[in-house]
């Protein structure tokens, strides 16, 4: 299984273990719904970080044993969850504070279109989905540190990092770093700047899936991919 | 002072056509029940309602939606439900979307005495479109308007007779903001208890807020994703 995923793209857990790689002791994380949730999976044993749940947690627990799911405990993707030792629960208007102010260090959300200025796209689709935004606005117009989980290409084949978003706006000039299946890429005032490539994904087939500006310098390293190790949550 | 009324029917009795509701709860987790229920079965219309979500199908909002009681909503995320779907592209219903934060605080500035406030959600989206920006330490912000709703309808864990309210959990989200913006606030919840029982140190809503109060029957507080680890 590892050796057949090594000379692939990555995995949606591989992405998020990736972006794991991010988190430093003492953060605040809110993760988004979907492979950012996944993140949780794969913070060190060792390391302290607390999960912020836009719906008004801070200490976000692992989903509660079959029998144990109480339906007043949710997370922002409605899901049953739990708490942990230091969990505090509070209103909306506070948990969009905390956001606001800053406090929360590191926000993971997903996207349907990132531009090369670090615009993103991921809550409308004109015509098709109008579900709404929920906290993402607000997340992408305030958090200090955006990274965004996203499949590289859309499955018809077509890049999703682009010079320009085509889908309307859930925030301008917000993104700071890309992990997605095939890359991990900073957003700089130049365009996306490549740091890591997947493993067996070339530089060139990178370029190809990249409509955005692309800077490339030097070699650049695989991403690490190792083998699956227990997680925590 | 006694802010107790017998039940969700006499709770929502001048609740009439027209009139803008605020509903609090977070999808499905602490929602009035209660006051739905009892808006469903008096069948009052062209309501515009402010809440977060839209509930479900089958229930919340989703209830009074397939009866066609809603003419607008003021939602930030509506997703779960396939009839406000099919109502919303074919016309039947206004719907104006909203960032979660700014619905919130928008709620805090009614309750706090405040006419608006200055947020940087949507700023340089569609959401902005025909909004005041205004820049402070070089930063974009959005002005965004206090609400103003006739009713307010919350759910509180427990709530004494005077109308301080204590929430559950995260099944405090948007109520404690909704009882404080309506202009009629009318709270339910699972226990009620004489005045003097609750900890003043504890109250999250005064009951300077409430107008109303009511201990609620039969909450049925459904899990709309039920997600467990397996036992061993």
């Amino acid at each position: 299984m590892a050796g057949l995923q090594s000379i692939m793209a990555l995995t949606k857990e591989q992405i998020a273990k990736r972006i794991s790689r991010e988190l430093k002791e003492g953060y605040y994380v809110n993760l988004g719904i979907g492979i950012p949730t996944l993140v949780a999976n794969y913070i060190p044993e060792d390391m302290n970080v607390v999960l912020q749940s836009e719906n008004g947690l801070l200490g976000m627990g692992p989903f509660p044993l079959e029998g144990d799911e109480d339906p007043d405990l949710i997370n922002a993707g409605k899901q049953t969850i739990t708490t942990v030792p230091g969990s505090v629960f509070f209103d909306s208007a506070m948990s969009f504070g905390m956001i606001r102010a800053g406090k929360v260090d590191l926000t993971v959300l997903g996207a349907m279109e990132v531009s090369d200025k670090g615009d993103i796209a991921n809550w409308k689709i004109p015509g098709k989905m109008v579900k709404g935004m929920g906290g993402a606005m607000d997340l992408v117009a305030s958090a200090k540190n955006i990274i965004v989980a996203m499949m590289h290409t859309n499955p018809k084949g077509e890049s999703k990092l682009l010079p320009a978003c085509t889908l309307p706006l859930t925030g301008a000039g917000c993104v700071k770093k890309i992990v997605s299946d095939l890359a991990v890429l900073d957003v700089t005032p130049d365009g996306f700047k490549l740091l890591e490539r997947a493993p067996g994904v070339s530089v060139e087939e990178i370029k190809a899936k990249t409509a955005g500006r692309l800077i490339v310098e030097g070699d650049i390293p695989e991403i690490e991919v190792k083998k699956e190790v227990g997680s925590r949550r | 002072m006694n802010k107790v009324v017998a039940g969700a029917d006499e709770a929502i009795k001048d609740i009439t056509d027209g009139v803008t509701i605020m509903l609090g709860g977070f999808g499905l987790c602490g929602i009035p029940e209660n006051c739905i229920a009892a808006l469903v079965k008096k069948g009052v219309g062209n309501l515009t309602c402010i809440s977060n979500n839209a509930g479900v199908d089958d229930f919340g909002i989703g209830l009074m939606l397939k009866q066609k009681q809603v003419k607008k909503m003021i939602s930030s995320y509506v997703g779960e439900n396939a009839e406000f779907e099919r109502q919303l592209l074919s016309g039947e219903l206004q719907v104006e979307l909203i960032p979660q934060g700014t619905l919130a605080t928008r709620c805090l500035a009614t309750g706090y005495g405040m006419p608006a406030i200055f947020t940087p959600a949507g700023v340089g989206t569609e959401v902005a479109e025909g909004k005041e920006v205004r820049q402070f330490n070089g930063k974009d912000y959005l002005l965004e308007l206090a609400f103003e709703a006739d009713f307010a309808l919350v759910k509180a864990w427990k709530g004494d007779t005077q109308g301080n309210l204590i929430y559950k959990e995260t099944a405090r989200n948007f109520n404690p903001l909704m009882a404080m913006a309506g202009k009629v606030t009318i709270a339910e919840v699972e226990i009620l208890v004489p005045e003097g029982e609750l900890d003043p140190d504890a109250v999250h809503t005064p009951g300077i807020y409430v107008h109303r109060i009511f201990q609620g029957t039969d909450y049925e507080k459904r899990i709309e994703q039920r997600t467990v680890r397996k036992r061993n």
